[in-house]
């Protein structure tokens, strides 16, 4: 059976087909090149993820040809001038200020979405929301400019007297957690509000409170839609770029102490390829091989994602 | 058992009194503390704009958005070059974006059977790349403006390629969303009557949509203007001192200019980055506030 009698949606095909009818009508050649088009169209997204693949991969092929994966893997000092490339200082330091964002945003992201789903009036919710998206709309240079302008001088240096330098993981960490604030929020409060009602119902007859109801019943039973948000505010995280760029500076540095600048893997590619390197030299070539990493970290923990939010699905 | 009936006694008056259990000092205290959450949000936004505002407000004036970048007569500075070539790569965007991502998305809802192996592998990708970081795209679009024979760096048209690529999984994910949004019934009906699945599609599923898609694309778009990353990575340059005339044509964005200017010592040019920043903003605010006006205004619950 040919899909031009298919009715559309997604569900619900089987009756239609189960009829010994011909309810074809005359043949349409037309709608057979609509959906061939339509589905080109869906496909350039499976193009897409192809095409990043090979963009990365041929030239990290190239680099890894140069620089032996035990060097990139096995060695601590990045230092490209000096043809030293061991990645973990880009990575401890993309993690390092990504843990600082989720120390952050965790906490203040799940208390905003239990107030928004369990308290607030429909009223509330839809006039506090949109406020709270702007959080993620505003552009991530402007975010690493208010950074080394206010949180870093102001905040962090005259009012908390911390000593931090002029680009810090600390003020980095800080500023990128109020990025992905919006994205655990919104999510978390997605799962928290397709926990049925009976749930909550159940517990405030047995006497729970609406505090003890939230933390008790409604927390776990959204569990793993949660856990999926933050696992994306994670993933966002340690894909940013500008902030980090901005913010924590551009110094290959393996201390792990968040008072100091650090380059994260974002940065050093956003730096290098503000440079001029030659297309095909291996300073060029190393560009894709933080890029690759960087696919494979957020490839590795979207993947996560995905999988949670399959199980949160399921439950109800 | 005194214990037992005193409590329940206790409760009988706590009861009467309405919502009095959370009236309980901890209660009230994770009341507060979740006030308090949303509230850093809001606060954490109005400290931003406000000091933005205060650190550029000597440079709220005419010169910031008609005059080129300077470096010789920091104090004249302006974003003219930036603006325009924002405005160019947004349109450029749009106009690759949209068709291709309402396409997508009408085939994977009313044209896709979700159990094929393919129409599967697609929505598993699609929610990958919802999530691949920006800066990615841009080293994408390098190697596909490079692989169709351009060798120049930072065209208009490389960069709406890169920002095409990245917001198209949101067009693709928005879209859906409202045309699933339309009931059943009016498909039904339009299929009853004789309508093929594609008439069905273009005359009645997708102009109830549009409100929907309208909504998701300027979010979208809104997403795609404040990006320096990917334009970064295609090379753009960050002092353009003309006006960009074609897709061919060199430029550079607001938000790619900021950043240069940012990184630069002489303090009139990070005033004038600050006032470029609100310009951003508000383009960014307008943006959002279109489509929230667009939700409101024409959204309708059948």
């Amino acid at each position: 059976m040919s899909s031009t009698t298919t009715p559309a949606g997604p569900s619900d095909r089987t009756g239609l087909q189960a009829t010994p009818v011909n309810l074809r009508g005359r043949s349409r050649p037309g709608e057979q090149v609509i959906r061939i088009v339509l589905l080109l169209a869906a496909l350039l997204s499976v193009a897409t993820t192809i095409g990043i693949v090979l963009a990365l991969l041929r030239p990290a092929l190239d680099f890894f040809g140069d620089v032996p994966i035990s060097e990139f893997l096995g060695t601590t000092r990045w230092a490209p001038q000096e043809a030293a490339y061991g990645i973990w200082p880009l990575v401890s330091a993309t993690f390092l200020i990504t843990f600082i964002a989720l120390l952050l945003a965790v906490p203040v992201g799940l208390g905003a979405a239990a107030y928004l789903a369990e308290y607030a009036s429909p009223k509330t919710r839809r006039r506090l929301k949109p406020v709270l998206e702007l959080l993620a709309g505003v552009p991530s240079v402007v975010y690493g400019f208010f950074a080394l302008t206010f949180v870093t001088p102001t905040l962090l240096q005259k009012i908390l007297h911390i000593d931090v330098g002029f680009t810090s993981a600390l003020a980095a960490g800080l500023v990128l957690g109020v990025m992905i604030i919006p994205t655990i929020a919104s999510l978390s409060e997605d799962a928290m509000t397709a926990v049925p009602l009976a749930l909550r119902q159940g517990s405030l007859a047995m006497g729970a409170n609406r505090m003890q109801t939230t933390l008790r019943v409604v927390f776990p039973a959204a569990l793993s839609g949660i856990a999926a948000a933050i696992v994306l505010g994670l993933s966002r995280a340690v894909g940013e770029t500008m902030i980090v760029t901005l913010a924590a500076g551009s110094r290959p540095n393996l201390s792990g102490d968040p008072r100091e600048g650090m380059e994260a893997m974002t940065a050093f590619i956003a730096i290098t390829a503000g440079g001029e390197s030659p297309v095909g030299s291996t300073s060029y070539n190393t560009l894709f091989a933080v890029g690759l990493m960087l696919f494979v970290i957020t490839l590795l923990i979207n993947i996560v994602s995905i999988a949670l939010v399959r199980r949160f699905r399921q439950v109800y | 058992m005194t214990n037992v009936a005193a409590t329940a006694a206790r409760e009988t008056v706590v009861l009467s009194t309405g919502r009095s259990r959370d009236r309980n000092l901890k209660s009230m205290a994770f009341l507060l503390a979740l006030w308090f959450s949303l509230f850093f949000g809001v606060m954490v936004l109005l400290v931003l704009i406000v000091s933005t505002v205060i650190d550029g407000a000597p440079r709220f004036d005419g010169e910031l958005l008609t005059k080129y970048s300077s470096t010789l007569r920091p104090e004249q500075t302006g974003y003219r070059a930036g603006i325009l070539g924002s405005v160019w790569v947004m349109v450029t965007t749009a106009a690759l974006a949209v068709p291709l991502g309402i396409a997508a998305a009408l085939y994977l809802e009313e044209f896709a059977n979700p159990k094929r192996w393919y129409n599967q592998i697609i929505e598993v990708n699609l929610q990958n790349l919802a999530a691949v970081p920006s800066i990615v795209y841009g080293l994408l679009a390098v190697a596909a403006v490079t692989a169709a024979g351009i060798t120049e760096r930072g065209l208009v048209i490389s960069g709406a390629v890169a920002l095409a690529l990245l917001i198209l999984p949101v067009i693709i994910i928005t879209t859906r969303e409202a045309v699933r949004a339309v009931p059943r019934e009016i498909r039904d009906g339009s299929l009853a009557l004789g309508a093929t699945v594609w008439q069905t599609t273009w005359r009645q599923t997708l102009p109830s949509a549009i409100p929907g898609i309208a909504t998701g694309t300027i979010l979208g778009l809104s997403r795609a203007i404040g990006e320096a990353a990917p334009l970064l990575m295609i090379g753009t340059a960050t002092a353009i001192r003309f006006d960009p005339n074609g897709l061919m044509s060199q430029f550079t964005a607001l938000p790619l200019q900021i950043y240069s200017e940012t990184s630069q010592s002489r303090e009139e040019l990070r005033v004038a980055a600050s006032a470029a920043s609100i310009v951003l903003l508000v383009m960014i605010l307008a943006l959002n506030a279109l489509a929230i006006f667009i939700r409101n205004k024409f959204h309708r619950t059948w």
